[in-house]
């Protein structure tokens, strides 16, 4: 199932939380939410979901109208929710059984189902559990599990593995990518490794509006083309090192760095790698080198450019 | 149908794992027990074979005891966020509501279902009038329907189960005692409008055997009418969160 935005609109007051943004995800497609806090991220995600009903636009699922059909399209979506909204009181295996039975489930298949949820997200020696009683870590699977039990054909996850520790983020990822396989999966965070590691396209909002859209590849492309190169010479005069590094014709600007004799930092022409000739230079004037680290633009650096302003 | 009975359940279920049902019920039934064969205007204080002295406590004690029950019905959802998973489930706002509804309704007539015992007791040693005991547990659920829809809404326009649970008894007051209280202060049209909305007026006319249709058009807009500003709160998300 895809997903279609068109000029979607939040307003609250006189303030604008999504401003007229546009965007598609295709079947099967994982797509990354980035922004910072506030920018409408949730706010958009609770309009998918058809949680709050939209000012201005509209939103087009599987290619009917949420609006229309919502009722329909409910059925085929999965929500984690911000800090994943539990029972405390009720054990882990009746909940999963009541999402079951509400999303739709038949009954036989009930149980069938909620056993193999609970064997996927490794929530076994806790089905008996008060939800209360476990851990964030645990609880995260079982929000997880409630989103995915009906199997759904669109995921949407706000914020999974905020609070998680860096196990626990790891084993989460691994989940989402497991089960969001074939699914149209949205996934909102801040965490920005954690859209490179898990998601096809990236999409960064601020403010309520669309600032990037498309892959980690396009968008360092499209936020500057220059590779930096640091590199460690020795044996060589510092002076005589920087002219002739800036001399080579792959090389725009050349830096020291953090006031260190022997270390360089070479920015390259768009475009160009100065790797090959930088090693040359140095077998020519029987320099060693000893160090050469590529630095590509940070995604960090790509985001905080889009969202400061 | 069945989504609401899923709701009803799992709502039913919530109150004994919080155990609020055990509680109320041991409350309930404690309370009403004293007062029916032991305290103040007990049966064999009235000497007749009827459960009136039940009656008229149960009037009492399910007026105070149905908002604590209500309150948490929506109030405690919209505090932890629950009740955002809850409506984007596959079901509507109005499952949700009626769902929540049945469940409190069903704990409230199993709390009446475990004074049947007092009906067999005083049935044995004197002349029952069995309408007037139908009749009588019939008020008693008519009236704990309408305090639930009441308390339901109360619950669903605050995050707070204690301004749940006041708004509830302050909106509950008026129909229990004050609208009787004013009916006695006004002759013509006023007192007869006030006699009208007042619940004492339509508990007692049941009571006494005599099923009227006003009374039951009473009971039951009370119920519809609180379900409906329930379920109007809950669209309050799309203007505001």
């Amino acid at each position: 199932m895809d997903i279609r935005i068109e000029n979607l609109t939040k307003k609250y007051g006189g303030q604008r939380a999504v401003d007229q943004i546009s965007f598609e995800v295709k079947t099967g497609e994982i797509v990354g939410f980035l922004g910072p806090n506030g920018a409408g991220k949730t706010t958009t995600m609770r309009m998918i979901t058809s949680f709050i009903t939209p000012t201005e636009g509209s939103i087009s699922i599987g290619g009917k109208l949420l609006e229309d059909h919502a009722d329909e399209i409910k059925k085929h979506i999965g929500y984690l929710p911000e800090n994943n909204p539990l029972y405390p009181d009720i054990p882990v295996i009746d909940y999963l059984e009541y999402v079951a039975g509400l999303q739709g489930i038949p009954k036989d298949e009930i149980f069938p189902r909620v056993i193999e949820m609970i064997r996927i997200t490794g929530l076994n020696p806790e089905k008996h559990k008060k939800i209360g009683e476990l851990s964030k870590g645990f609880r995260q699977r079982v929000g997880l599990a409630q989103a995915m039990i009906h199997d759904p054909e669109i995921l949407l996850m706000d914020e999974p593995t905020s609070g998680l520790d860096p196990n626990q983020i790891v084993e989460i990822r691994q989940l989402i990518r497991e089960l969001g396989r074939h699914k149209t999966v949205i996934l909102s965070t801040h965490i920005l490794p954690e859209v490179e590691a898990t998601c096809d396209r990236i999409l960064i909002i601020n403010r309520g509006k669309i600032v990037a859209d498309g892959t980690s590849e396009l968008l360092r492309k499209q936020a500057s083309g220059a590779e930096i190169l640091r590199v460690r010479i020795e044996d060589g005069e510092p002076n005589a090192i920087f002219k002739a590094l800036q001399g080579l014709a792959s090389t725009s600007q050349v830096g020291f760095v953090d006031g260190q004799k022997d270390r360089f930092e070479i920015q390259c022409h768009a475009g160009s790698n100065a790797a090959r000739e930088v090693f040359q230079l140095c077998v020519q004037q029987k320099w060693i080198l000893t160090e050469m680290i590529p630095f590509e633009t940070k995604l960090e650096d790509i985001f905080r450019k889009l969202t400061t302003n | 149908m069945h989504t609401i009975w899923i709701l009803t359940k799992r709502e039913l279920g919530a109150f004994f794992d919080s155990l609020i049902a055990y509680v109320m019920l041991i409350l309930f039934l404690g309370i009403s027990g004293l007062f029916t064969w032991l305290y103040g205007t007990d049966v064999f204080l009235i000497g007749q074979a009827s459960l009136g002295a039940f009656f008229s406590i149960a009037y009492w004690t399910l007026f105070f005891f149905i908002p604590a029950l209500t309150m948490r019905l929506l109030a405690e959802e919209v505090r932890s966020g629950t009740i955002e998973l809850l409506l984007t489930r596959a079901v509507t706002d109005r499952e949700v509501v009626i769902g929540k509804f049945l469940s409190t309704f069903i704990l409230i007539t199993v709390a009446l279902a475990f004074t049947i015992p007092y009906v067999i007791t005083i049935g044995s040693i004197g002349n029952l009038d069995v309408g007037a005991v139908i009749c009588g547990y019939l008020g008693l659920l008519l009236m704990s329907g309408a305090y639930i829809s009441i308390g339901m809404w109360a619950s669903s326009i605050t995050r707070n189960q204690i301004v749940a649970y006041l708004s509830a008894l302050f909106i509950g007051i008026f129909f229990h005692l004050l609208f009787g209280m004013l009916a006695s202060s006004f002759t013509g049209f006023m007192g007869q409008l006030f006699n009208s909305l007042s619940m004492r007026e339509h508990f007692d006319s049941i009571s006494r055997g005599v099923l009227d249709s006003g009374d039951l058009v009473y009971f039951l807009s009370l119920v519809v009418l609180g379900l409906f500003l329930s379920e109007v709160s809950l669209a309050r998300r799309n203007i505001n969160v």
